[in-house]
């Protein structure tokens, strides 16, 4: 469950300062599905980074279950990241290097876990998101839909609590979208997950429990 | 998984790979080649200077000659005859004498400096030596009286009066004189561990030992010896005295060239030469090489009349194109192998940091998905040192390819060593007056050396050392900036 209160995020620019968040407060149960839309610049990346403990607030304070992620050092942030968070971004940003089954290896690298074990798991992983055949692909061999399940496999095989997705579906067309938005339902669902999925797309957000609309900072609930 | 990184990268990015692991190949092997030369160079030298000096010799002490001063004769030793001398009953005459006097460019002190060096702190042995010249004369002339009717005696001195060069013993009135000279060491027969003696082998026959001082023996150059068809056994005459040939030696230095071309006794040198007392060199062995600069200071204290070398000093003595090529190696080589290692480093910097921006987002998601700053940073310098070393490797390759062509040249290099006591050939011309006054003429030698280009552990260790430091510095750079990025840049829009 996450907890923020009175959240601001600010850049400061030069000479400007941007306030991406401001005075957020809010309540993320565990296992709930929630979709955050608004305008560009609105602030939903940078909401999620709070999140994702990718990044502190300014003000404010914000914790999953019991840690405190706007007060925890760097390498503490890193380790929740490692253990509790799984991420899907737009670009899938898997590692143009290695194969389906070696990124998905990359999120058990942090937790120690032995080669055996890791290689078993992650071709667990990839066979539940439906690429056991595609294991020794890279990236540029697979297809958009494909490279995010990839990325998807990678985000949930260290099984997380939360899964956070900035645009999923960003970068795929309509019926991959809805194959992806399949999928992701389905494994939270199963694995009672707690998913917020930022998104433009309205097709994707109407799937969601609770819909979270975010302009120049500030969140307002939407039905 | 850092390994499976690591090669996938490596192996993936092939162009930056290659570019930099050639940048440092190419450096490497530039680096090697020039210190292999500049090794086989120095160790040149060290031949020429070892033939000459001896093994182990660390400092020598000498006394320059002096020029003669105005107006006054050079005594350069002269050879006088008698009237009567050698006439034989044709009325020519046969005429023969040999003198040993101090070699060319040398002048003699007191071998009570000996005593001096031997007393000072960190000398560990220290031999003299005399060295000289003996110089054959001998020729016949016509029988003058009957030709011109006088009774001229007639004479060949010094620098003044020159019997016609050409002719020869033609029963017309010619003269013909052969001058045959060879170098004389005389040296202590106990100390053989520090000396001229020291850089040879025996050949044949035995070394001088300790009961051959007062006695006429001499070991001989083994070529010298070759050149002037003598063997263990036979008498060499040496001032007109004669002596025993008891061995022969050849160097060990690899340019092949002994000290002189007979070695006798110092005490037996020193009385034929009418040089009772006197030395020319004191060649001295320094207990350790740090304490050099100080023995070679006290030396220069005690002796203040003569002139103490270093090896180094000795090195300088060397010119010629092999002191062309050493001073070539040492100023050009070594800027080139700097510049080139820099603007290898450069290219392996710039091309780490570039990679690094360039995978901000890959970065950014490792960290992103729970990967520590170490781990990335620890990637980011894996990748670096293993471009290194493959640079490394192949330089390490076109590097003893490198050295391998410059032995097969094997280029020979041209030595002179300027006023040192040093073998001269027989030398056999007719007629000519000579004065070989002190100082007049420096003695020079002139050598012949091959080149060789040793492969030592430290050329080998230089190229491995390198390669690691390029890969780490490159490696740090991008690692310090892998360091710094956000995990946040996973988000950053895919632009
Ligand atoms: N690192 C940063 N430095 C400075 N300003 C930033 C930074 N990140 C975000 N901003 C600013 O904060 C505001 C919110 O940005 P954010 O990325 O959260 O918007 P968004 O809702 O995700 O937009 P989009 O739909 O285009 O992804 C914008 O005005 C943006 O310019
Ligand atoms: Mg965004």
């Amino acid at each position: 469950m996450y907890t923020l209160d009175n959240v601001s995020k600010t850049y400061k620019q030069k000479q400007r300062t941007v306030t991406a968040l401001r005075d957020v407060t809010l309540t993320i149960p565990s296992g709930q599905l929630v979709a955050i839309q608004g305008p560009t610049g609105g602030g939903k990346s940078t909401l999620l980074q709070m999140l994702g403990a990718l990044d502190r607030p300014s003000s404010g304070t914000i914790s999953l279950g019991d840690a405190e992620l706007s007060h925890l050092p760097d390498g503490k942030l890193g380790r929740i990241r490692a253990t509790e968070i799984g991420f899907v971004f737009q670009g899938f940003n898997l590692i143009p290097t290695l194969t389906a089954q070696e990124n998905v290896e990359t999120a058990l690298e942090p937790l120690g876990i032995p080669a055996a074990e890791r290689r078993q798991r992650a071709t667990a992983a990839l066979e539940s998101v439906g690429l056991g055949d595609r294991a020794g692909h890279v990236p540029t061999e697979l297809s958009g839909g494909q490279q995010q399940r990839v990325a998807i496999a990678r985000a949930l095989v260290k099984e997380p609590d939360v899964l956070l997705a900035d645009e999923p579906t960003g970068n795929l067309d309509e019926q991959t979208r809805d194959e992806i938005m399949d999928l992701l339902e389905g494994l939270w669902r199963d694995r009672g997950l707690t998913l917020v999925i930022v998104t433009h797309d309205s097709a994707v957000a109407k799937r969601a429990e609770r819909r979270l609309h975010i302009t120049g900072g500030v969140v307002t609930e939407r039905g | 998984m850092f390994f499976t990184y690591l090669r996938r990268e490596l192996a993936g990015r092939r162009r930056q790979t290659a570019i930099i692991a050639i940048g440092m190949a190419l450096a490497i092997a530039l680096v090697m080649i020039v210190n292999a030369v500049s090794t086989g160079v120095r160790d040149a030298q060290a031949s020429v200077l070892e033939s000459v000096y001896g093994v182990g010799t660390d400092l020598t002490v000498s006394q320059d000659a002096t020029p003669p001063a105005e107006g006054e004769r050079p005594d350069g030793g002269r050879f006088e005859f008698g009237a009567d001398d050698g006439r034989t009953a044709d009325g020519s005459t046969q005429l023969a004498q040999s003198r040993l006097t101090a070699g060319m460019g040398q002048s003699t002190f007191d071998a009570s400096a000996l005593d001096t060096v031997q007393d000072i702190d960190g000398v560990a042995a220290a031999s003299a030596t005399l060295s000289l010249t003996n110089v054959t004369f001998s020729g016949e002339m016509p029988d003058f009286s009957a030709a011109q009717g006088t009774d001229g005696a007639p004479t060949a001195e010094g620098g003044t009066t020159g019997a016609p060069p050409a002719g020869g013993a033609d029963g017309a009135g010619g003269s013909a004189f052969d001058v045959d000279s060879f170098t004389v060491l005389g040296l202590d027969p106990a100390a053989e561990s520090v000396g001229p003696l020291s850089a040879v082998e025996l050949a044949d026959g035995r070394g001088l030992e300790l009961g051959d001082a007062g006695q006429h023996v001499a070991v001989l150059d083994a070529d010298y010896a070759t050149s002037a068809d003598l063997a263990v056994g036979d008498t060499i005459d040496i001032a007109g005295t004669s002596f025993e040939i008891v061995g022969t030696v050849t160097s060990t230095a690899s340019d092949g060239q002994s000290a002189a071309n007979v070695f006798i006794p110092l005490d037996v040198a020193q009385s034929l030469s009418g040089l009772d007392g006197q030395v020319t060199d004191i060649y001295v062995q320094a207990a350790s090489s740090d304490v050099i600069p100080s023995v070679q200071a006290d030396l220069e204290a005690a002796l203040p009349d003569q002139t103490v070398n270093t090896q180094s000093d000795l090195a300088s003595t060397v010119s010629g194109s092999l002191g062309t090529a050493s001073t070539l190696i040492s100023n050009l080589g070594l800027w080139l192998s700097v510049a080139v290692l820099a603007a290898a480093f450069l290219i392996a910097i710039l091309f780490t940091i570039q990679g690094v921006t360039r995978r901000t987002r890959e970065f950014g998601t490792l960290k992103a998905i729970g990967w520590s700053n170490r781990r990335v940073v620890g990637q980011v310098a894996g990748e670096s040192l293993v471009q290194g070393l493959i640079g490394g490797a192949a330089g390490l390759v076109v590097g003893l390819v490198g050295i391998a062509v410059v032995n097969a040249i094997a280029p020979t290099l041209g030595s002179t060593t300027a006023t040192t006591p040093q073998a001269a050939g027989p030398a056999g011309f007719a007629g000519g007056g000579f004065a070989g006054g002190p100082g007049a003429a420096q003695a020079a030698t002139a050598t012949e050396v091959t080149l060789n280009a040793p492969i030592t552990v430290e050329v080998v260790a230089i190229a491995i050392g390198l390669a690691i430091l390029g890969g780490l510095i490159a490696g740090a750079i991008g690692g310090w900036r892998a360091a710094r990025l956000r995990p946040a840049e996973a988000l950053r829009s895919v632009a």
